[in-house]
């Protein structure tokens, strides 16, 4: 019927693949991000804040002259100073991850925009810089670098965490900190490294929305995608290819739901079509993350000498 | 591997004046030790007497307060597992360290290599694994996730973790705590291979007849502070008891009693596992009144879904459970436990007490409703403390009172909290479930001797355990459990240890050697 037509004809043409490229690509990052921070053990719900930041700071970077790459290490380091400060009163002060994680979140938020605020306290439309490009390649493949780099950051990722000696460290700190300390390891140094680095790569999802998909810093753009990510862990059961599928996943229904939107003409109310992505993703979570062995000792603090 | 010094093989070990205090606590006094090569150490001592702590010291684990420790003549940096690792010393801790997500391989391998590499050697680490396998006769998979592996295989895993290293001192925390009879032999075995290869051992155990059989040297420690080091074959279980305990011990004797009417039947009881043979196969089982039940049997044959079964945590799936003759159709924990059924649970952490909650809190735990403990849906506090109070003194729990965090006491003293709960309230059925696992022989005779005072008192007692001696000690009438099925009940004086290890392995035939009146096909 004319439905299904709608949809096969959304999902033939080249322009839905690219948008969904694009659009996973923050949702990879941030993922990514969180995914290795909670695999040491760490819950970091710093990520939205943390994402404001990479935004803010990198499009300012930009802004005062620097080029898109200085802006986008910039954006990383002001993540990872972040990641530090929740590394710093988690692991080796032990408190509470979902606190400190919460304040992070509002720390990097608010800091972004007064930050912004200060530096142009007048402008009333947001000044935009020149962003990176679209490489030229044919269809879907024709994407800004970033994207490239999301995608080939979890393959890295993946390859640290499953086969190079520190990822096993990461992963046994995240299983069992006890035994890793039993074994000679740093429990601490190696957690406040995952939150540290798992940190950057969040606010590289940050960094895309303003250098890559938009090239200005709105107030709210990073619009919960930080939450997003931390369900899509759970949905990819720690694992990094999945959280690339799950990213996938997700573009997909969003960008699916955009052209529904625009193809239905206004008969039914838009809010319909923003809820789908969100309720298809409850719906996977509730099929795929029953049976997920999740990291161990995540959200436990380790106190050394304590039984 | 013996040193070209004259005088004996080489020291290897050297603990001069350690002392550590927790709080107000000196669970570490002065002590002071030599270790040498190829020596086996058996370090004894009650229940929080401080010998975790202090091989939690010697590994880096803690910092003690004062003393030095010196390994192979060159001083250990305290606070450092990393540096002990160095220094060749191995530990096997009381409680396994192993992630259970993880592989074999990766448990034993992780921190081994630089961590700045780009690729870990996988294929070295395995072939060094099951080369040392081999050698020790340690069998292993090494690329099963631990969660699936049993605690035999567990223990093998952690040993095999301080060969990896190098160890040349192995240090074994209760090792034999959770293993079987058959287990516990195998391990005897591997350290007579390691020690003759050179390696020293210290091991912890409660077991005499352990200490006697594998140790060169015993070393006692009470209440902090060592109180004797005798060469092993200097000396006998009874003056060590009386070292550990600092006063004799006497196993207590049950008294002949007759029993009195049944408190617990089950007739056909089948309990479906969901794959394969059932956990509990058509068994039939009475326990009376001033009666005690031993079931023996090794772990894995039916104990923990009869356990369970008893305490009301599953129902059975066709058969008949009654208590004090009244049929228990759909029974729940709470409704077990007001029909007077008690329970000391097998695993006291996960099962029994709550770590983190005060030892008031956790004395009125089963319960709280009662209206002694609430009133109106609020606690009464200083009931329930005062209540804590009597128990604590009544079943001598050493602890600071009713207020403390209940994860600080000793193994010894949470079981004696567990025992109180249990027996302060008169029960007519009491399940016993590895009542003394862990505990020291001062304790272990504490709680049979209570255990024996609830017979005497009316009690009826199921004991599932796996220590044969404790089985033939206090039970009237033993049955054996194999794939979920129980033997008849056999008299306790017309069974040896060595028919129930028969029984044990499955060679049911020989029941008519044991009871000829009745003939049973098993
Ligand atoms: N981290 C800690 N904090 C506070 N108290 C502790 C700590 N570790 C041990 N203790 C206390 O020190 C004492 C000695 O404990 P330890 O674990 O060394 O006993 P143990 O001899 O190994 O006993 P068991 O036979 O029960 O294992 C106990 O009273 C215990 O409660
Ligand atoms: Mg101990």
């Amino acid at each position: 019927m004319d439905f299904l037509s709608i949809i096969l004809d959304i999902l033939l043409s080249a322009a839905f693949w690219t948008a969904v490229l694009r659009i996973a690509t923050p949702y990879v990052l941030g993922t990514l991000g969180e995914l290795v921070c909670e695999r040491a053990g760490v819950l970091n719900l710093g990520i939205e804040g943390i994402m404001t930041l990479g935004a803010m700071a990198g499009w300012m970077a930009v802004y005062q002259g620097a080029d898109l790459w200085t802006g986008v290490l910039a954006a990383a380091a002001c993540g990872a100073l972040l990641g530090l400060l929740h590394a710093a009163l988690t692991v080796p002060l032990g408190l509470s991850q979902h606190v400190t994680g919460i304040g992070v979140t509002l720390l990097g938020t608010s800091l972004s925009y007064f930050v912004y605020r200060l530096v142009l306290p007048q402008a009333s439309t947001p000044p935009t810089v020149e962003p990176f490009q679209p490489l030229a390649l044919p269809g879907a493949l024709a994407q800004t670098p970033l994207t490239y780099l999301a995608f080939l950051l979890v393959a890295v990722v993946a390859y640290v965490l499953y086969r190079t000696p520190v990822g096993l460290a990461v992963r046994m700190v995240g299983e069992n900190p006890a035994a890793a300390e039993a074994q000679g390891l740093n429990v601490t140094a190696i957690r406040i490294g995952a939150v540290v680095a798992g940190s950057a790569l969040m606010a590289l999802a940050g960094a895309f929305l303003t250098l890559s998909a938009f090239n200005a810093f709105f107030f709210n753009m990073v619009n919960g995608r930080g939450w997003i990510c931390i369900a899509l862990v759970v949905f990819a059961s720690w694992r990094p290819g999945k959280a690339l599928l799950g990213a996938l996943l997700f573009a997909v229904f969003d960008a699916l739901q955009l052209r529904l939107q625009q193809a239905s003409g206004g008969v039914l109310p838009y809010q319909l079509f923003l809820m789908m992505p969100y309720l298809l993703s409850i719906l996977a979570l509730v099929l795929v993350a029953r049976r997920a062995s999740y990291p161990r000792a995540l959200m436990i603090p380790y106190r050394k000498g304590e039984r | 591997m013996s040193s070209p010094v004259k005088g004996g093989p080489e020291v290897v070990l050297r603990l001069a004046g350690i002392s550590k205090r927790f709080g107000p606590l000196l669970a570490n006094d002065n002590i002071s030790l030599t270790l040498h090569a190829g020596e086996v150490l058996a370090l004894l001592g009650e229940n929080g007497a401080g010998k975790t702590t202090l091989m939690n010291i010697l590994f880096g684990h803690y910092v003690a307060d004062e003393g030095t420790i010196e390994a192979f003549g060159r001083p250990l940096p305290p606070g450092s597992p990393r540096a002990a690792l160095e220094a060749g010393i191995g530990m096997v801790h009381q409680h396994f360290t192993l992630a259970d997500n993880l592989s074999v391989l990766d448990n034993i391998a992780v921190g081994t290599e630089l961590l700045w590499r780009w690729r870990s050697d996988r294929g070295a680490a395995r072939r060094r694994l099951l080369d040392l396998s081999q050698r020790f006769g340690l069998e292993v998979r090494p690329d099963a996730p631990v969660g699936e592996l049993s605690v035999g295989e567990r223990q093998r895993a952690e040993i095999l973790k301080a060969l990896y290293r190098d160890a040349r001192i192995l240090i074994l925390d209760e090792p034999t705590a959770v293993l079987t009879p058959q287990e516990s032999a195998g391990l005897f075995e591997t350290l007579r291979r390691l020690t003759a290869d050179g390696l020293a051992v210290v091991f912890i155990s409660h077991k005499m007849n352990e200490v006697f059989a594998a140790s060169d040297t015993v070393a006692v420690l009470r209440a902090g502070k060592l109180v004797a080091t005798h060469a092993t074959a200097s000396t006998d279980r009874a003056k060590l008891a009386e070292l550990m305990v600092g006063r004799s011990v006497k196993p207590p004797a049950p008294a002949p009693l007759s029993p009195g009417e049944p408190v617990l039947e089950l007739a056909g009881v089948t309990v479906a596992s969901g794959h394969g043979r059932p956990l509990l196969d058509r068994v039939d089982l009475t326990v009376c009144r001033h009666q005690v039940v031993g079931i023996a049997g090794v772990s894995g044959n039916g104990q923990t879904a009869l356990a369970e079964l008893v305490s009301g945590l599953i129902r059975p799936d066709s058969g008949r459970l009654s208590l004090k003759g009244s049929v228990v159709e759909h029974g729940d924990p709470a409704d077990m436990v007001r029909r007077g059924v008690a329970r000391i649970p097998e695993d006291r952490h996960s099962a029994g007490l709550v770590g983190t909650m005060a030892v008031w809190e956790n004395l009125i735990a089963e319960r709280y409703r009662d209206s002694s403990f609430s009133r109106l849906g609020v606690l009464r506090r200083s009931a329930a403390r005062a209540y804590a109070r009597e128990v604590i003194e009544e079943f001598d729990v050493r602890c600071p009172g009713p207020d403390a965090r209940t994860q600080l006491l000793s193994g010894g003293n949470m079981q004696k909290l567990i025992l109180g709960r249990t027996l302060a309230h008169g029960p007519d059925l009491i399940l016993a479930s590895q009542p003394t696992r862990g505990l020291d022989i001062g304790a272990v005779s504490y709680v049979h001797s209570r255990l024996l005072d609830a017979r005497a008192a009316g009690a009826g007692i199921l004991l599932i355990s796996e220590d044969l001696d404790e089985i033939l000690a206090l039970a009237d009438c033993v049955t054996v459990a194999y794939h979920g099925r129980l033997t008849p009940l056999l008299p306790h004086d017309r069974v040896s240890v060595s028919q129930l290890g028969l029984l044990m392995a499955g060679h049911w035939d020989i029941l008519r050697d044991i009871l000829p009146e009745t003939v049973h096909a098993a």
